[in-house]
């Protein structure tokens, strides 16, 4: 199974999202993050999902998508042409002694300490699912508490913008 | 104007003439416009039969059905006929009433999250939250029920937007920016089509319903019968091409032709047209269409590719394609088609005529015999079971004739109600049901709705005292049977006379001849009802 990333333009209003959720769990997609918020039109937003399947999976669920009236596009982000990026907080158990070697961690990852309390602190990195999962690797050993990560969220490199692309169909 | 005056109004603008509905404390406002307005209201006597006479309305006149049901249990009660609607792809309108917008949310009486209950088998929804929304959104919703693949749309209205005053202007033109639907077929796709075709050795069209929803069935026909390409159907297909044709060879899968299925695996290449081959079209063997290039026209690109892969895809209007494909196709004669012809010729001639044996009716001579008394405008609405495939492989197509039945969903009891849509939509046409006992007491309360409306139909009860299709299953699974027995049926034909209608039970050939003719000559609806041998099998 291989992953994909797709981004998708609807209409910014409610139901547009349990539509859409719906659709993955109805059909027996598997999905592994979503991520929405509001574009530069108020009117659209823009989610990015991440799927699991085949060829075949991608080919039905951008069509699925496309059925929903709400959806003005799909499209695949693919690796290369893309920019991925996820943000994570991980609260990590820590020592006054153990702080620095942490602060030093964070700091090679260009991630930020923005909580600190007597026993633990936050740490909020943004980065490719890659990354994150280095650096949990790496604060792992002290102990992790939570970790809240916000999904993968993705952008075409260069300048195209997705409006500008044919619907899928005509691809 | 008031909320309620502007959905009328609406409906209007569509030309809606005809209502199914049961209305509700939700939809008051709106049933005191209706009744003000020149709308004919037909009020049926369970909802999803409002949904089911909308959907039979549809399917006769090509318009959009509407319909009308109170918010909670009227919503919910009308489910199963928006889930047969959008499985068959017929264009409806569901207004459902909805609590006050700001009780929505705290469970109050009568209140169903109704958009959110249907929204997998609606092609779109709405809940209006604003009155002056009620133009756009109704003008939106027809266009998409009824443009490209056609389907059901629900519009949920809380009871204070009916009694909101707004402005009513409606809207010229529908602006969707995610719903572009593709008409007109791929010009370099088509051409590549149109070359494979016409190198076939044994072409093959196989339709669906698209077909019939695209209004194909002329051009269709001269398309085969220039291009010389024998032909077979899916169950949603039927109605698309004359049955006595020489081109014809039936329908496909597991309860379809012995010709058709056949052909089928032996093609080598097989235009599907408006079809989307769904598991009752292929039987689920692995032979179904194995030697075939495939060609497949749809509408809906997301039906392309889904359940059987497509070495060229066209998405597209059927009839759009199909008139270009009539104009540009050659006869493919200087193969070996005329052997294919020939050969297609002998498995057609396994397809055996029904015969009258006994004991009891046999169902299939029965719809055969009717089938050739009937006139050339005949439809006949079928329920889902035995009864489904008796009537289905024995009426004959031809001229203007109709078969309706739930397809996709295959819901029992959608006979009786579809067929009153039928009948009202088409005054003039003669209706027949054909129904089993089983689904035939799922809708029987509808025999009120044809009491009160004064419609005449044709009932065509097969009575075996059986779920028989069922039955078969369990038979042929586990070789015993439970809970499909049905021997404490009533007695149909007092029934009938209850709701003032004739009818006769029959249980001879001589009987039932004899009640056919009865029946053409008979004022109102008339039922007969055929004593059917339970062990009666359904090929």
């Amino acid at each position: 199974m291989k992953r994909y990333v797709l981004s998708v333009l609807v209409e910014n209003h409610s139901g547009v999202l349990s539509r859409v959720a719906g659709l993955f769990s109805r059909r027996g997609y598997n999905i592994d993050s979503l991520s929405v918020g509001e574009t530069e039109d108020p009117n659209i937003s823009r989610m990015t999902i991440v799927v699991r399947g085949d060829e075949y999976i991608l080919e039905q669920i951008k069509k699925q998508l496309n059925k929903l009236i709400d959806v003005i596009k799909v499209m695949e982000l693919k690796p290369e042409h893309s920019i991925y990026r996820e943000l994570a907080l991980i609260k990590v158990n820590v020592t006054p002694e153990q702080r620095l070697a942490i602060t030093g961690i964070a700091e090679i990852f260009r991630a930020k300490i923005i909580d600190v309390a007597s026993e633990s602190l936050v740490v909020e990195m943004t980065g490719d699912e890659e990354k994150i999962a280095a650096f949990i690797g790496l604060v792992e050993p002290y102990g992790i508490r939570e970790i809240v990560r916000t999904g993968l969220t993705a952008l075409e490199r260069g300048d195209k913008e997705i409006k500008q692309r044919k619907k899928y169909e005509e691809e | 104007m008031q909320g309620a005056k502007a959905i009328v109004q609406c409906l209007q603008k569509e030309k809606v003439e005809i209502i199914f509905g049961y209305p509700g404390a939700a939809v008051i406002p709106l049933y005191e416009e209706l009744r003000q307005s020149s709308i004919e209201h037909i009020l049926v006597r369970h909802e999803q039969a409002a949904v089911h006479g909308a959907n039979g309305y549809a399917r006769v006149t090509g318009k959009v059905g509407v319909c009308v049901v109170t918010s909670g249990p009227g919503a919910t009660n009308a489910i199963t006929g928006i889930a047969t609607a959008y499985m068959d792809s017929i264009p409806i309108v569901i207004i459902t009433g909805q609590v006050k917008r700001s009780m929505i949310g705290h469970d109050v009486f009568q209140e169903v999250d109704i958009t959110g209950a249907t929204e997998p088998f609606t092609k779109h929804s709405y809940l209006v939250k604003d009155a002056t929304e009620i133009p756009r959104i109704f003008k939106e919703a027809f266009y998409i029920a009824s443009s490209g693949r056609p389907g059901p749309v629900l519009i949920d209205i809380p009871l204070d937007v009916q009694e909101e005053e707004i402005d009513f202007s409606y809207p010229e033109q529908v602006v969707i920016r995610g719903y572009r639907p593709t008409f007109h077929g791929h010009p370099g796709q088509i051409k590549r089509a149109l070359k494979r075709l016409q190198t076939a050795k044994r072409p093959l069209v196989c339709v669906g319903g698209g077909v019939l929803s695209a209004g194909a069935e002329p051009i269709l026909q001269q398309f085969i019968e220039k291009a010389k390409i024998p032909i077979i159907h899916t169950f949603m297909g039927i109605g698309a091409f004359p049955t006595g044709s020489p081109y014809y060879l039936g329908m496909i899968g597991s309860h379809g032709h012995y010709s058709a299925n056949r052909a089928i695996n032996k093609a080598d290449v097989v235009l599907f047209i408006g079809a989307r081959i769904a598991d009752r079209a292929t039987g689920g063997s692995p032979q179904f269409a194995q030697n075939a290039d495939i060609i497949h026209v749809d509408i809906d690109p997301a039906e392309i590719g889904k359940n059987i892969g497509a070495l060229i895809p066209v998405v597209g209007d059927a009839k759009e394609v199909l008139q270009v494909f009539a104009e540009k196709i050659e006869p493919i004669e200087p193969f070996d088609s005329k052997e294919w012809l020939e050969e297609t010729e002998k498995w057609k001639s396994r397809n055996l005529p029904p015969q009258p044996t006994e004991p009891g009716i046999n169902p299939k001579y029965a719809v055969k015999r009717l089938s050739q008394i009937l006139d050339q405008e005949a439809v006949l609405v079928a329920d889902v079971g035995q009864n489904q495939m008796w009537a289905a492989r024995n009426f004959d197509i031809y001229g203007k004739r109709k078969f309706f039945s739930s397809g996709g969903l295959g819901t029992m009891g959608y006979s009786l109600p579809a067929a009153i849509g039928v009948k009202v939509g088409d005054p003039k046409r003669t209706v027949v049901v054909v129904a089993g006992d089983g689904g035939f007491q799922m809708s029987l309360p509808e025999l009120g709705t044809i009491l009160q409306t004064g419609l005449k139909l044709i009932i065509l009860l097969f009575n075996n005292q059986r779920l028989g299709m069922v039955r078969e299953i369990q038979d042929r699974r586990y070789q015993a049977l439970h809970g499909v027995h049905l021997d404490h049926n009533p007695d149909f034909i007092k029934l009938a006379q209850a709701y003032g209608f004739d009818g006769k039970q029959v249980t001879t050939y001589e009987e039932m001849e004899k009640a056919f003719q009865e029946a053409f000559t008979s004022k109102g609806t008339y039922i007969i009802e055929c004593i059917v041998n339970e062990k009666e099998s359904t090929l």
